[in-house]
């Protein structure tokens, strides 16, 4: 990164509060425009807290977030979105495109349906993550990691700047993880910024090239290949905390 | 009066065209916004609304003085408002669920209501006579001025799910990716919800307090065993709705003392029973058929892959072996050995059996596979 | 007062208490909508048991409908169990239809049946002395006030006997199977004594009311007390007292007896709702308030902490930066100088060694996750709090 690359998310002083428990503590953190990023830290370190304040689902108590200079309420149709497996009604009565077509409700705004060319975009995401043959069934007749890629071909029909993916490898078999950071490598190499909460640390060097070290505070944020050691690892997991870093 | 008598009526007499075309409005009114009660989780919402309805009911009366079908709907809905926000109150300031909340607000108010009805009814007003009615609800007090307003509701309420269709599904769906796209879901959420008070405040007369929220439940549940789009579902549900509001008042006004109410909401009842058994793909028989289908199957299998085995560790695959021992440890039936011979997969003789070409062929498939995933 | 007044308020008083111990339960295992759902499903129960014996109190009829009770709550879970509509809903769909078919089983045979639908779901405990119990001859009372005592009798009892199972069972299901308390036993086991309860129950308040008679009284008290056994003794008191205040309110009003009670118990239920001290509304919205203050002030002074730059510490920062409105911006600013957190020299925030303690020892309760630490931390640094 040289110093030119604009940043694309700028946190400043955040803190976020569930009535009196605290859970992200004075957070400045700026994501430089085109990084693939990985958020790691414990359980209730604030990972999932910490995207939803950035896109405004979460009301924080206090600090800002600027989206390329701007408050996210003006730049929303540069951001996408993944949340976590659990938020949705799996047994609402939709299916697989239906879902992937909510991606252009955001830009279609007010009133307005989705028409043939939305309709072309979905089918393209579908292909992309290779769940066009899946476009008819109903969500909850997906297995586990399907139903993940159908939310990520979602988020690729926003034709966004700037992804937001909450814990999308959690509990998908290895071809939907593989398809997916082929995806997030092919996001990131055309300039898109990819902010992922992450679980597996074993695979973040090989994954991803930027990482965040949270535990309610931000603990360390830059290049993986610079910050990601145990230092860093033992101040966001406790004590000691060591792994053992595979290099590809 | 039998139902061929009612058929015949309905073209001459005005007052049971009227009945029958106000109910079959409010079921299908019902299905239809009911769908989106269903979806919202809230199913028994609708519950404590209608009960929450009473006092505001009888306070407009004692307000008004008259009884007029435009103020009594006033007080309904103002005081069905008020308890649908109380049980919000109730969930987010106490440690109070849900449930309870939605258990106080519709007894308690209730209770007031009931108070007020009966110091009403010990008044010296002749006007009252009637308002008791609200309680089972009488189709039979429908007049035209009450088709209209019901005509109104259904154009208003069709005009805003048209418009808001995109914006009620997604919030329905996934209501915080709702939020990152920037819809006002809150303003949403309240706009939805308002229309299902309306309706149900509107069913009072007809259906009464305690089976209106069944009228709101049973079209959008039974739709929603048959299909899993949307907009099929809704359409289903405001049929299911009109289907048992007209069969109701046509049973009750071919068979004397049969009250509406009760009948229409048995009749959406039945609709539900039918479509929770028969519906193709989630219906309870068809679930246990496939249950038992793949359960035999599995079985079938199982004594195919281990008939490879015994067969395999011979020269010749396909030379007989006996079935003793088969049955003896497995406690493989005949039956089986029988459809496995009708499949063509093995030859079956009174004691012995033995692989086809066309069997250990499958065998083997299924053997590897087996294997695989052990 | 006469004879019959005192009956009736008698048969009230014990009606309340009956209500209010299982409901305790009720409310606290989550299922306070059951209740909806058996007091109106026993309808077809209670007509069936009346076309053959006739007589309300009868224990042919009493069997009946409870029976009828527990098959609703087992077809409501049967429901549930398919998976074909979410929870609730299954409630929503069985009641109604059980309770039209006992409508209809009464409005078909009106001309022959003394049972009124209006009388069912809505009840007349003013015709209770009526129907007496006479016993070798002589006249003990009436016959509800003995079937409801009997009622509130075992399960009193059963109380006694059950209260460590149940109360382990509603607070940890999952230890209670494993300690051989089989969770499904004590459930029917409850929704049995439920379904009692709802029908001797239902002649004198009707259907509808026996909800807010289980419901309210235990929800009153649950926001008055964590103790179990407070909270039933609290719930069958306050459902005692509406009983009687709720008798002479419909006295003077020449209202409904039920109605009244269940006025009686909304208020209650909204005056303790508005004014308990720990978990009303006003405490709570006040504790919520409080909260946010506090959890913004700490904010304030590690910001303040982390950050030397002059910029970073100017009182203005705090409208700019951290993004708050004036007003919280000043309630935090005076919040920190009254207890002598911050110094303030030409609009610029510093720390005091106070306040330089307490942030530190703030930074290493949330750096290891014991954000439950605060709380004491607060107690001993504030002197008042936000």
């Amino acid at each position: 990164m040289n110093l030119e690359t604009p940043i694309a998310v700028a946190i400043h002083d955040l803190t976020v509060a569930y009535n009196h428990k605290p859970v992200l503590w004075d957070i400045d953190l700026e994501i430089p425009e085109g990084v693939l990023m990985a958020i790691v830290g414990p359980n209730g370190a604030g990972k999932s807290t910490l995207i939803k304040s950035i896109l405004g689902i979460q009301k924080p108590l206090a600090g800002s977030v600027l989206i390329y200079d701007q408050p996210f309420s003006k730049q929303r149709k540069k951001v996408a979105y993944v949340p976590q497996k659990g938020s949705v009604d799996w047994d609402f009565p939709t299916t697989a495109l239906d879902v992937v077509l909510m991606g252009t409700y955001g830009s279609l705004g007010w009133f307005k349906r989705p028409g043939l060319n939305e309709k072309k975009a979905a089918l393209e995401a579908l292909e992309q993550m290779g769940m066009l043959d899946f476009r008819d069934r109903q969500i909850s007749e997906l297995s586990g990691g399907q139903q993940q890629r159908i939310f990520l071909a979602r988020a690729l029909v926003q034709q966004a700047e700037i992804y937001f993916m909450d814990e999308p490898l959690q509990g998908v078999d290895a071809t939907t993880e593989k398809a997916i950071i082929k995806i997030l490598k092919l996001l990131s190499s055309k300039g898109k910024t990819v902010v992922v909460v992450h679980h597996d640390l074993q695979t973040v060097p090989e994954y991803f090239d930027w990482v965040t070290f949270l535990n309610v505070k931000k603990i360390a944020t830059g290049p993986v290949k610079h910050i990601f050691n145990d230092d860093n690892l033992t101040k966001t997991y406790g004590i000691n905390y060591k792994v053992s870093l595979q290099t590809k | 009066m039998n139902l061929q008598h009612y058929f015949q009526q309905l073209s001459t007499d005005y007052t049971l065209l009227i009945i029958t075309l106000g109910t079959g409005i409010l079921g299908g009114l019902c299905g239809f916004l009911g769908s989106f009660a269903v979806l919202k989780k809230q199913s028994l919402l609708g519950d404590a609304i209608s009960h929450a309805a009473l006092p505001g009911i009888c306070l407009a009366f004692l307000i008004a003085g008259v009884k007029d079908t435009h103020w009594l709907l006033l007080g309904a809905l103002v005081s069905g408002i008020i308890g649908t926000v109380w049980i919000q109150g109730i969930v987010s300031r106490t440690y109070l669920k849900q449930d309870t909340a939605l258990g106080l607000i519709l007894s308690l108010f209730f209770g007031f209501g009931l108070l007020l009805l009966t110091f009403i009814q010990k008044m010296d007003n002749a006007n009252q006579a009637g308002l008791d009615k609200y309680l089972f609800g009488q189709a039979a007090t429908l007049m035209a001025q009450d088709v209209q307003i019901m005509l109104w509701v259904s154009l208003i309420s069709l005009f805003a799910v048209l418009l808001f269709w995109k914006e009620f599904k997604i919030l329905l769906f996934d209501i915080e990716y709702a939020k990152t796209i920037g819809l006002p879901t809150k303003y949403i959420d309240i706009f939805l919800t308002s229309l299902i008070v309306l309706v149900i405040v509107m069913g009072l007369q007809t259906v009464g307090v305690v089976l209106m929220s069944a009228l709101i439940l049973a079209p959008a549940a039974a739709a929603r065993q048959w299909t899993n789009k949307l907009w099929i579902m809704v359409l289903l549900a405001t049929l299911f709705g009109a289907l048992s509001g007209i069969s109701g008042t046509a049973l009750s006004a071919s068979f004397s003392q049969m009250p509406t109410g009760p009948v229409i909401v048995l009749s959406a009842s039945v609709i539900v029973l039918f479509s929770f058994i028969f519906s193709p793909k989630r219906g309870i028989l068809m679930r246990e058929i496939r249950f038992r289908k793949s359960r035999r199957a599995i079985k079938l299998n199982k004594a195919l892959s281990l008939m490879y085995r015994i067969a395999s560790k011979h020269e010749n695959v396909l030379v007989p072996h006996g079935k003793r021992m088969l049955n003896d440890f497995k406690g493989y039936s005949n039956v089986i050995f029988k459809k496995l011979e009708r499949q063509g997969l093995i030859n079956y003789r009174q004691n012995s059996w033995s692989l086809t070409e066309k069997g250990f062929e499958k065998a083997s498939n299924l053997y590897n596979q087996l294997g695989k995933d052990e | 007062m006469n004879n019959a007044q005192i009956e009736i308020q008698l048969i009230a008083a014990l009606v309340a208490a009956a209500c209010a111990l299982p409901g305790t339960f009720l409310v606290l295992r989550k299922m306070a909508l059951i209740t909806d759902a058996i007091s109106h499903a026993i309808l077809p129960g209670i007509v069936l048991g009346f076309f053959i014996t006739h007589d309300l109190n009868a224990p042919l009829l009493i069997v009946m409908a409870t029976l009828t009770g527990v098959l609703t709550v087992f077809l409501v879970s049967y429901t549930q169990k398919t998976g074909l509509v979410k929870e609730d809903t299954a409630i929503g769909l069985i009641f109604p239809a059980l309770f039209s078919i006992g409508v209809i089983m009464i409005a078909l045979r009106a001309n022959d049946v003394h049972l009124d639908v209006d009388a069912v779901l809505l009840g007349e405990i003013a015709f209770a002395p009526f129907d007496r119990l006479v016993w070798l001859g002589v006249d003990v009372g009436p016959k509800s006030m003995w079937v409801v005592g009997t009622v509130l009798f075992i399960s009193v009892l059963l109380l006694n006997f059950f209260f460590k199972e149940l109360k382990l069972s509603t607070f940890d299901s999952g230890l209670s199977a494993s300690l051989g308390f089989s969770p499904v036993l004590l459930h029917y086991g409850l929704m049995t004594l439920t379904s009692v309860t709802t029908v001797v129950s239902f002649e004198a308040v009707g259907a509808i009311l026996v909800v807010a008679m289980m419901i309210a009284p235990a929800a009153t008290a649950y926001l008055l007390t964590k103790d179990l056994r407070k909270m039933l003794f609290l719930s069958a008191f306050f459902g005692v007292l509406s009983a009687i205040a709720g008798y002479w309110l419909a006295h003077f009003l020449d209202a409904s007896i039920a109605g009244s009670i269940t006025t009686i118990l909304g208020m209650l239920f909204l005056g303790v709702y508005l004014f308990s001290h720990k978990k009303g509304w006003i405490a709570v919205w006040y504790q919520q308030k409080q909260q946010k203050l506090e959890v913004s002030l700490i904010t304030f002074l590690l910001h303040i902490h982390n950050h030397d730059l002059a910029s970073e510490r100017h009182i203005r920062h705090l409208r700019e930066h951290i993004n708050w409105h004036d007003v919280t911006a000043n309630a935090v600013l005076k919040l920190a100088q009254k207890n002598n957190f911050i110094s303030i020299e030409n609009g610029l925030v510093s720390l005091t060694d106070k306040g330089l303690a307490f942030t530190k020892q703030a930074i290493t309760y949330i750096m290891d996750n014991h954000t439950e630490g605060i709380e004491s931390m607060k107690q001993k640094f504030f002197l008042f709090r936000g």
